[in-house]
């Protein structure tokens, strides 16, 4: 059996347990957008500070519920692999002839099917309630291509998580700790205008900060080449690293000879 | 004789220097079926890890199905089922859906996975609740369920690693029926461990008996219980019945053995129970119950560790178990 075909079955058993656990797709559904609502009414008034690039706030945070979707979407994932720790199931998977690199693939192809879904609700909310995309169809294509691609980033930390500690409590609490990344970011504002300095040199360190304003850029500038080059840069290096630190746990983990 | 599997010094050491395994040797003929006696943490489902290829042993070497577990990982998993302690499975997949995974990981083509599936689920008395989520199953479902997942692919060598521990009689009668017939019917080799001192009785040709990581005994469960010795008789005088008369008559059988419910003897070999009978009576001895307790596997760990496995329980298998 190829590694494919290997990949294509396992991906197709995260999408099942991913489908049959409402609370994984209802809440990154739901939760992010809810918080996108209530921000936009708390902090409407930011749009009025000299400088700030939009008079939308709603337009200007849009980029949130990809970033906080792509957490959502992590943990849960790294929570089932935990579980399949837990379990034993990845001794029973260790037991056929699949190939290591299958199971991570495969796992993580769940965690893309599941950003699939979520980038292409968050868009349809967004131009349903007004936003408009000022980088066009095109525009919204590279948004929907780099959502996609930050699950993927995202993913292979909840995975390593789940590798290295091969618990589910402990990928629980990483949770609050991607938080704390979304929240020392430019979510709310954009760093030159943020004058607290500790905040706006922590955000400027922030490698979710570059995330944001790359997808923010194709909604509320056009194109920005700069914007994107860093989000698409700061995205495939986390892969990089998410998924080399990924594969060397899990051969720790699968320790079959 | 023709070993499926061949085990030479193997030994597993955990971080800390526990030894769950400490050199263990043993062979198992092909279409035999092996149980692995001991208590918990003595070190079996370690040694079932190894010899499963989950596990790299630290020391020694071993054959399954005549492949090296450390050199040939890939050709032993071909070669094997397992079923772990725990029945690894996933609440939220069906079945069904299980048996067509572990199919088409095996590399089982598509045109045989729908009728092997519906086959094997009828072999395991499964078929009405195929489609339901494990989650709902019991027990004994998830361990059938976890057994013809062990035998998808039609494996040469089978290991099961305690498979009926927490199963209902019922259940575990019906586990038994399913060995023993992959043994007869298709040649099955088994290496089955278990804590049960009837399992292993019951279905295995030969036994090893395994303590602190060490094999401490091994053979036909007949010839461990021969080697250790003689049945035991134990008499419970009546009221009026001074126990020093029993004692007295028994002491001419063998040698009077400790007994909390009244007298006992193992048999010397000067006399057998109906002896006993004749020269209780002829003595006027009257007692309540007479009991004729032949050996077991328990005296047999008895003798050989200075414990009972019963209730026994090693805390230093700090690996799989």
């Amino acid at each position: 059996m190829t590694l494919t075909s290997q990949v294509l079955h396992l991906a197709r058993r995260s999408v099942l347990r991913t489908l049959r656990q409402p609370a994984n797709w209802i809440t990154p559904l739901i939760f992010p957008l809810a918080l996108m609502a209530v921000n936009s009414g708390g902090l409407d008034a930011a749009t009025s500070l000299p400088g700030f690039p939009t008079d939308s706030f709603i337009s200007f945070f849009l980029a949130f519920p990809f970033i906080q979707g792509a957490l959502f979407a992590t943990v849960n994932a790294g929570v089932d692999l935990a579980r399949d720790i837990q379990t034993g199931f990845l001794n029973r998977l260790a037991l056929t002839p699949m190939q290591s690199a299958a199971l991570l693939v495969g796992h993580l192809g769940g965690v893309i099917a599941m950003g699939f879904l979520q980038a292409l609700w968050y868009l349809t909310v967004g131009l349903a309630i007004g936003v408009r995309i000022e980088a066009g169809v095109l525009g919204a294509v590279v948004i929907f291509v780099l959502a996609v691609m930050i699950v993927l980033a995202f993913g292979s930390f909840g995975a390593l998580a789940a590798l290295r500690t091969g618990s589910t409590e402990a990928v629980h609490s990483l949770f609050p700790v991607f938080f704390v990344f979304l929240f020392i970011s430019s979510m709310n504002l954009p760093r030159n205008l943020i004058e607290t300095e500790w905040f706006q040199i922590a955000a400027s360190l922030n490698p979710v900060s570059y995330l944001i304003e790359a997808i923010r850029s194709l909604v509320i500038e056009g194109w920005n080449g700069e914007a994107l080059a860093l989000g698409f840069g700061v995205c495939i290096g986390l892969t990089i690293v998410g998924l080399t630190l990924s594969s060397l746990s899990l051969r720790g983990r699968l320790a079959r000879t | 004789m023709d070993r499926a599997i061949e085990v030479r010094g193997l030994v597993r050491e955990f971080k800390g220097g526990i030894r769950a395994v400490a050199g263990i040797d043993l062979d198992v003929a092909t279409g035999e079926i092996y149980g692995f006696l001991g208590p918990n943490g003595a070190g079996k489902s370690t040694t079932v890890h190894m010899l499963t290829t989950l596990l790299p042993p630290t020391a020694g070497r071993a054959r399954v199905g005549g492949h090296d577990i450390v050199k040939e990982g890939a050709a032993v998993r071909r070669t094997i089922g397992a079923a772990l302690q725990e029945a690894a499975l996933d609440p939220l997949l069906t079945g069904r859906e299980h048996l067509k995974l572990q199919l088409a990981l095996h590399g089982i083509p598509r045109s045989e996975r729908d009728g092997r599936t519906d086959a094997l689920l009828e072999r395991v008395g499964l078929r009405l609740a195929a489609d339901r989520k494990i989650g709902g199953y019991s027990g004994g479902m998830k361990r059938r369920l976890d057994l013809a997942l062990a035998l998808a692919h039609r494996p040469r060598i089978l290991f099961l690693d305690e498979p009926t521990t927490g199963l209902d009689p019922q259940s575990r009668s019906a586990l038994w029926d399913e060995v023993v017939r992959l043994k007869r019917d298709e040649g099955v080799t088994v290496f089955l461990t278990t804590q049960y001192l009837e399992e292993a009785d019951v279905l295995a040709d030969r036994v090893g008996i395994i303590d602190h990581g060490r094999l401490v005994a091994e053979g036909t469960p007949a010839a461990l219980k021969a080697e250790i010795g003689r049945p035991t008789v134990e008499a419970v005088p009546t009221e009026d019945t001074e126990p020093g008369r029993v004692e007295e008559v028994f002491g001419r059988f063998g040698e009077l053995q400790p007994s909390t419910a009244g007298v006992a003897v193992r048999l010397d070999g000067k006399g057998d129970l109906a002896d006993i009978v004749r020269a209780l009576d002829s003595a006027s001895v009257r007692v309540e119950a007479l009991h004729l307790h032949a050996p077991t596997l328990d005296d047999v760990f008895l003798a050989k560790t200075g414990r009972s496995l019963e209730g026994s329980e090693e805390p230093s298998e700090p690996g799989p178990e």
